[in-house]
Parts: structure tokens; sequence; C-alpha cells
């Protein structure tokens, strides 16, 4: 018997039907572990990374860290999971971490602990997006003491710091045998061995076209500028802003005789892209920089020193930035539980800050360990202390208003135009777009 | 009259013929794949159902079956033949076109940005969950949950042992009661095992992390708190909530916070102006951010400037990769040409580099001091720091990158034209250029103008090529929103995401505006094409 088209339809639509209603398990939708590898393609959706948002994998506690860190984070994580009998995934977020963690965590897929740089907490408390943390205070006296206050915003505590990093002068032993009083003598050293045409620069200092505040800040300070003052509190106050004030443009004056149009030494050829990898190639007397080029400049195999970055003569002492990177607890994790543990008692020991030494070779916030490296690794012993001679970057949301402008400002000085006017209207246009933001 | 005559069947004299077969081959193949289709399309609307209903989401509940209906009734049926055809392709643009669309819209009314991307009572909760204050000098106390009832409902007790002072403590939320040591098991100062309790697992503590957290023991000075899986600690929170009157009052000092406006977001604030946090929610602007977008000083300033040099950037993009490409194709096209698979895929290269790469090498080899084109050349121009010389940089590298595929398309376009139409012009007597301008040109112009049309809106929109190449420089030292470079979009994303954080709803509306833009543009472009059309 020949079953008729119709009524194998009709038995082959019912079959699936069935099927569909009987297997009808709605499997929680198990999320993919991406890599958010910065894959990008130039296509006609403006989008500045084309690739796909990161969201967290199936663990019972998940971190998010960039590659730097991954390597040290995996064996403390692991040594955590087995010790308490979980799984643990360490996820490796190339770029825009904190971007991604905070649209994720709002969605519900974010990880439950983070590496980042203390400067992000304004924003992060701002949308919600971390939890304080609530270690002891004994237990916190064992930390830089500028480390634990850069983590503290509004009196809580939100990271737990392992490391500073900040800016210290490098210089080229061949050309410049001793660490130089201040800036100016090292510009002297430096120029004369451009005269002399053993170097192409005399100071590494990046700025490239849109300028770079983070690296000029010593420049800033040395002339007795300042980005915000302090609330009797101790934290920066968005109402106090110090550019378009008298030490900025004092800076700006000395950037001005330093730049394009004076003694060339500062030039906005000299940017992030090559500012290292000139002074690793003999190029260049002297450069400014923080611990991430040690690597390169080592690799490199030239003779160098480092010394704490020096004020100009007759000015005051130059304060750079310190940047603080501490683990975060995320507000939405799904193991909050696991997350407190994890940072307050697996991270909080001298074993786990050793090993995230090894791993990301950041200078240490923990005492102890800080000591133990700086006692057989000079170098590192001069970035911390430069690290605790410096200021914490500013953590409140106004300062976001703050690098661009500002930037740009001295970008736009070393290229020749008026310091005072330039300064002053900077600090206009920077104050205005704080009142708008609120 | 007519007459019309009925054919007489003949008497039957044998069998009647048997009936042809129709000849309606692969119709049982087409008839399987199209129930498997529709099955597939019911069955996966049947699983998805269980969980929208249980999360609540009508809307999508809603969608899946019209979407479910439409198939069903589309195919299943033999009319509705050009709805067979359009269906597929219709659904796919209402899915990745009108609805994103839709989205952005919505979201273009509302505030959503960095410090509001929460409702306002998960931000309340939040405030004042993380207002807790450890009290200053009390102990730690090693914590093991337990509970008499059920692991993941509770009701939980915590039995805290001091790390002071080894006392064992029970803690519920009625008290803290001091229990001696011999009731229960101590391993390591912690509590292993009570009579009558069930001890949670690491996991089970974590899985019930919402309900433990919200256990606080008062004490005299605030209240034992539980603190990961195994700690507590004591501390004291004074803000507290009442819905009622939206109010977050600070019990130590008796201050009110009440939500006030601030820009396009409300923060409690107390009545001398002082915030309570920075933390705001999510709330509907109504057409703000519109309004915001075309009247805002700075922004209205800018825009005919940077809209200028957009279409600008866009035209000349367009025109000379098109220019290049099209010389470069008719050079190639000719049969003389020795070696054209090999120029072919050279000129093919710098399409194949990956665009964000080959713009980040470019903007390096545009350095003053140590780039590749000022050491090659002998010049010394400052590329990114003067608005004409950047310009040009931009249209350059631009160029360098697109000509390729116009190269590739005229390539395609200039075989398709028959060659004895170019015979017939050479015996009427055209020289090269003529025939050029006469008969190939046009005949071309009517492929590729719809591809013109595409990178001229591609162009309008080129964010990358302007972001990774200069940023947008040159600034101007008192304007550091709009560079010299900047185009549309890459000025509406550095005042979306620039500084101040994010402002998602702000940089919808003006998303919603471009697509205006653009679409006008475009749609004024396609016409002025179809004059091509009557050329064929």
């Amino acid at each position: 018997m020949r079953i008729s088209p119709r009524v194998l339809a009709v038995l082959a639509g019912a079959t699936l039907l069935t099927t569909a209603c009987g297997g009808g398990d709605t499997a929680t939708p198990s999320a993919s572990s991406a890599s958010g590898d910065a894959s990008a393609s130039a296509s006609a959706a403006p989008s500045s990374t084309g690739s796909a948002a990161p969201v967290r994998s199936n663990a019972d506690l998940v971190i998010w860290t960039d590659e730097l860190k991954a390597a040290a984070v995996k064996p403390i994580a692991a040594k955590f999971g087995t010790d308490n009998g979980i799984t643990v995934d360490v996820q490796v977020i190339s770029a825009d971490l904190q971007a991604n963690f905070v649209t994720a965590n709002a969605a519900g897929n974010g990880p439950d602990v983070f590496t980042g740089a203390h400067d992000w907490i304004g924003n992060l408390v701002q949308n919600g997006a971390i939890a304080p943390l609530q270690i002891s205070a004994d237990k916190l006296a064992g930390y830089a003491p500028i480390s634990v206050a850069a983590t503290t915003y509004q009196s809580k505590l939100y990271a737990l710091p392992f490391g500073f990093e900040s800016l210290a002068l490098y210089r080229n032993t061949a050309i410049a045998p001793d660490a130089p009083k201040t800036l100016d003598d090292a510009i002297k050293v430096g120029e004369a061995a451009v005269k002399a045409g053993k170097v192409e620069s005399a100071l590494n200092l990046q700025q490239g076209d849109n300028g770079d505040a983070y690296h000029m800040e010593p420049v800033l300070t040395s002339m007795g500028g300042y980005l915000f003052g302090k609330t009797s509190a101790g934290d920066y106050d968005p109402k106090d802003l110090g550019v378009g004030k008298e030490g900025s443009l004092a800076a700006a004056k000395k950037i001005y005789e330093l730049g394009e149009k004076g003694s060339k030494v500062l030039r906005r050829s000299i940017s992030a892209d090559n500012s290292i990898a000139l002074f690793a190639g003999g190029k260049s007397a002297f450069l400014v920089s923080g611990p991430w080029a040690l690597p390169d400049v080592q690799k490199a195999g030239i003779k160098y020193a480092i010394s704490p970055v020096p004020g100009f003569a007759g000015q005051k002492p130059a304060k750079p930035f310190a940047g603080v990177q501490g683990f975060y607890v995320a507000s939405k994790g799904k193991n909050q539980a696991f997350a407190q543990e994890f940072v307050a008692n697996a991270m909080n020991t001298e074993e786990s800050m050793q090993a995230m030494y090894d791993g990301a070779k950041i200078p240490p916030a923990m005492n102890a360990v800080a000591d133990k490296v700086g006692a057989d690794n000079p170098d590192v012993r001069v970035f911390v202390e430069a690290a605790k001679a410096g200021d914490p970057m500013p953590a409140i949301p106004a300062m976001s208003e703050v690098w661009e402008p500002l930037g740009k400002a001295y970008s736009a000085i070393i290229g020749g135009a008026d310091p005072t006017t330039t300064m002053t209207s900077t600090g206009k246009t920077i104050s205005a777009a704080i009142a708008k933001t609120g | 009259m007519v007459a019309t005559t009925t054919p007489t069947r003949p008497a039957s004299t044998g069998p009647e013929p048997a009936p042809t077969p129709v000849r309606r081959s692969g119709t049982t193949t087409a008839l399987i794949a199209k129930v498997i289709g529709l099955g597939l399309v019911l069955g996966l609307a049947i699983a998805i159902t269980p969980t929208l209903v249980g999360q609540g989401r009508w809307a999508f509940l809603a969608i899946v079956w019209v979407i479910a209906a439409l198939a069903l009734l589309t195919y299943a049926g033999k009319r509705a033949l050009p709805a067979k055809y359009i269906l597929p392709g219709t659904l796919l643009l209402a899915l990745f076109v009108i609805y994103p669309v839709a989205m952005t819209a919505k979201a273009s009314t509302t505030n959503f940005g960095d410090g509001t991307r929460q409702s306002q009572q998960e931000t309340v909760v939040q405030i004042i969950a993380s207002s807790v204050v450890q009290t200053p000098d009390a102990p730690r106390y090693t914590m093991t949950v337990a509970t008499e009832g059920s692991v993941t409902d509770g009701p939980f007790t915590l039995f805290l042992v001091s790390q002071a002072d080894q006392s064992v403590f029970k803690g519920t939320p009625e008290g803290l009661e001091t229990i001696s040591p011999r009731d229960v098991t101590l391993t390591n100062n912690a509590v292993t095992a009570a009579p009558g309790y069930t001890i949670l697992t690491p996991q089970q503590v974590n899985a019930a992390n919402a309900k433990i957290n919200d256990i606080a023991v008062p004490t005299e000075r605030g209240a034992i708190r539980p603190l990961g899986i195994r700690q507590a600690f004591e501390g004291t929170t004074t803000l507290k909530y009442d819905e009622a009157t939206d109010t977050i009052t600070d019990t130590q000092n008796g201050t009110e916070y009440k939500p006030v406006k601030s820009g396009d977001r409300e923060y409690y604030t107390s009545a001398d102006g002082k915030r309570l946090s920075d933390q705001s929610w999510l709330a509907n602007v109504g057409f703000d951010n519109f309004q915001r977008a075309l009247t805002d000083s700075t922004i209205r300033q800018d825009f005919i400037k940077i809209f200028i040099w957009t279409v600008v950037f866009a035209t000349m993009s367009v025109a000379t990769t098109f220019l290049l490409g099209l010389g470069l194709a008719s050079t190639l096209n000719d049969p003389r040409m020795k070696g054209q698979r090999l120029y072919r895929s050279l000129l093919l290269l710098p399409y194949a580099v990956p665009g964000f790469i080959s713009l980040l090498v470019w903007s390096g080899f545009f350095n003053k001091d140590f780039g590749l084109i000022n050491s090659l050349t002998g010049l010394d121009i400052g590329w990114f720091t003067s608005t004409f010389w950047a310009r040009t940089a931009v249209v350059l590298t631009n160029l360098w990158m697109g000509f390729p595929y116009m190269f590739i398309v005229c390539t395609g376009a200039l075989q398709a034209i028959p060659s004895d139409l170019k015979e017939a012009a050479a015996i009427d007597g055209a020289s090269g250029f003529t025939q050029f301008r006469k008969i190939t040109f046009p005949l071309l112009l009517v492929t590729v103008a719809p591809l013109l049309v595409a990178t001229f809106a591609f162009n309008f929109n080129n964010y990358n090529a302007i972001a990774l190449l200069t940023e947008g420089a040159p600034f101007a030292p008192d304007n550091p929103a709009a560079g010299g470079t900047d185009i549309l979009i890459s000025y509406t994303m550095r005042l979306a995401f620039g500084a101040g954080g994010a402002q998602l709803g702000f940089a919808s509306a003006i998303s919603v505006l471009l697509f205006v833009l653009t679409g006008v543009i475009a749609a004024i472009q396609f016409r002025a094409t179809r004059a091509l059309e009557d050329v064929n």
C-alpha cells in the first residue's frame, strides 16, 4: 500500500511535534567562554573592536584578568579550587576589560572576581558594579599605605592591592653614568649627547599627537601644579580643579620652553608606539616610563639604571601618578561567597602575592613581598620607592573628563601654542564638562 | 443555429485506459524537506515556550509564535507563492535591521549610561548594602553555616568561633547565644558538627548566598554578618530606606537623602546638597537626548564643519579608489597585457591585509621624525599636526586600502561588456578614449553605481579609518572634542564614550540621527542612479 504524501506529511509533522514537546528540557543557555580577542574587521559597522562580548564560563568561581596577569593568577586559583573542592576558571580578556566587565555584570554574565587598576573604582562604584571588601585593618597594615589609600573610595575598601606602578627615570649608563639630581641636569646631559651625535633624543617622555597627561604628571607636579585638591576626608574633590591655576600655568610655560619651538626636548613624534623602543635601541639618553618597560629594555641588552624622576632645579619634587592594581569582587557575580573568600583569604597571603609578582612582575604592594623582592632586584626597589613617593591617580568619575583635554593641551603647547591661554581655556573646558555631567 | 455535436463515447470495448501519472518528480523529497523545516520551526517554538513563560517574557513569546504561525501559513499552503520567496528575507531584515534600530531608538529616550545602568530599587539596595562599616576592634569570627531545615532555603543558623578568644556562639537573626564548646564538634577552631543541625558544604553556602547574606545577628555594637564561606565580621550600617517616602535616612545624624535631579539623572542628595552616592538609575528622558544633540551650542558649532568634511572625505574616498581601480582594471583588461594574473594578485594584497593592522601600521609611517614616509622622501611634514596634511594622509591611506576592491569590481564589470560593442564603435571610427567615454563607461556605471553608493555610505561612517589612523587629530587647543580629521561618527563616539563615561542613551540618539542622515543621502543617490538604467 502506498502511503499518500499527505498522510506521510501529517505523520512526520506529528512525530516532530511530539519530539519537541517531550524533550522540552529548558537547559539554561550554557555560556560559551570567549577569550575576547580584539579580532577586528574593517566592517561597515562602526564598532571599535568588532569582537563578541565576553561572557562568564561555567565554573564555580570565574576570574577575569588580562594576559599579563593570567599566568600568575591561574595557579593560585587552581589551588583555591582544590582546597575548597570547587571548579575555578581564569578567563583572559585582552582588551577593554573595564567596559566589558561593566556590561557583562549588568547583564548577569560577568565574572565573580577580576583584576584592574584602582582608577576604575569611581566608575565601577557609580555603576554599582563592585562590592566592597571587608578585610580587617590589621591585615591591611601589611600593605603599602599608598596602595590601600588608592583602593579605598569613600571610606570603603573596594580592591585588594597586589601591585603598584609609577613612572621612574631610566638612563642609558653609557651616556649618563650618574643619577641626575634634577630634571634640568638630565636634559643637559641628554642634549650634549644629542649634539655629540651619540643619540637622537635627549629625553623620551612620550606624548604623541594627542598628548599624554599621565606621563606629563611629574613635570606638572614639579612646577607646582595639581589636578584635584583633596577634601578633608582625603578624597579628591572634583570642585577643586588645578588645571588653569597658577601651578599648571608655570608647568605650561616650562613645557613650551622644552617643546618644539624651544629646545625640542619634548616632541609630539615620541609616542607610546616608539618611546620605549627608541630607548631600548640606544637612541635616547633618558626615558620616563614605568616597570612595564623593563622587559623590553632588559631584552635589548643596553646598560641602564633607574632612579626616581627628579624635579626641576629650584622647584618642588616631581610626583608621578601611582597606579595600583588590585583584585575586585563583582557585585552581581553568581558566586559572591566564593569570590569574597578568594580575595580575602586566598589572595591575601604572602605566597599568593609572591606568585603574583613572579608572574606579572608588577612591583608588589604587600610590604613583606616588596622587601624580599627588592633585596635581590634593585630595579623593583626603585619602582616601589617611586610609587610610594607618588600620588594615586584620582579615581573619581570626574577624572575621566580630564585625561583627554589635558593631554591635548600638552600636545598643543609642545607644538608651539601659547601656554597660558591654552592651559586656561583647557581648565575652563574641563570644569564645564565636569559641571555638565554632575 | 450552431449545431453542437457531443462526441459520443464509443461503446466500451475494453478496460479503461489507466490515467497517465502526473510527472511531479521530487515532490516527495520536497515535501519531506518542507515538513522537517516546518517541524523544526514549530518544535523550536514549543521548546522555548516554557522558558519564556517561566521568565515572564510575554513579548518574545508572542513574537516567536507569530513567526512560527507565519512560516506555517506560508509554506504549508499552496498559495501565497510570492510570500514563500519574500518571507525569509523579510524576517531576517526585521530581526537584524529593524529590531536593532527599534531598540536603539528606545534606548535614545533613556539616560542609559555609566552610572545609570540599574533600576532604582537595585541602586537603593546596593547603596544600603555597601554602607556596612566594620566595627573597629571587633574580633573576626570563623563561621559555619548550619540549618535545621533545608540546605537551600534555611532557616539558617551561624555557628561562630571568635578568632580572638575561641569562644563559641550560635547566631540567628534573633540574637547571639553563647554555647559551650562541648555542645559542638570543633576542628581547627571551626565548628564541624552540631547535633540536630546539618552543616552546609562550601558549595551549598555559595548557592544559598543571597539568603545567608541577609542574616545579621544583632549585637550591642551592630550586627555580625557573614563574609565569604567561613568568616563573619561585626559591622554596622546607619542607612535606612523608607519606600513610602523614597528617602534614605542616616540614623546616626538624622540626615535625609531624597532623589534630586542633576543633569539627566537623579541622585540621593541631602537638603544641603551633599550627595550620598554617585550611583543613579535608569530613567526615561523622552526626547531630551535629541534636543541636546540638536541644540547644544558646542555640538552645533562643530557639526557643520565636521559634516562637510565627512561628505568630502567620503566623496574623495570613492572617487580616488574608483578612478585608480578603474584605471588599473582597464589597463590590465587589455588582452595584449602579459602577466595579468601576477599583477592582479599583487594588486589585491592591500585588500587582503586586515584593515585594523594596515591602519595602525600606516599611522606609524606618518610619524614626523621617525616615520617611513618622511625618511624615504626626505620631507619634514608634520603629517598629523596640520589639518591639511592630516586629511591628505587619511585620504591617501584610504585610497591604498580601498582601490583593490574597486579594481576587482571594475575588472568584472569590464569583462561583462560585450566586445562587439567596442568593435562596432571602432569600425565607426571612434578613438580609444571616445570608445571608453561613450560605450564602456556608461555600461560600466550601470553595474557599478550601486556599489559606489554603498561605498559612499560605508566611508561616510568609516570610524576605523579615522580613529585608528589619527584619532581625529589635530585638535585645536580650545576644542578638545572636535579634531581636524574627525568625521561625524568618530566625533559622536568621542562625545558619547570619550570623557565622562559612556553615555549610551545620548549615543543612541545620535545613532538614530546619523541613520536618518545616511539613509536620506543614500536614497537621493539611488534615485540619481536610476537615470543610468535608461542606458541599457
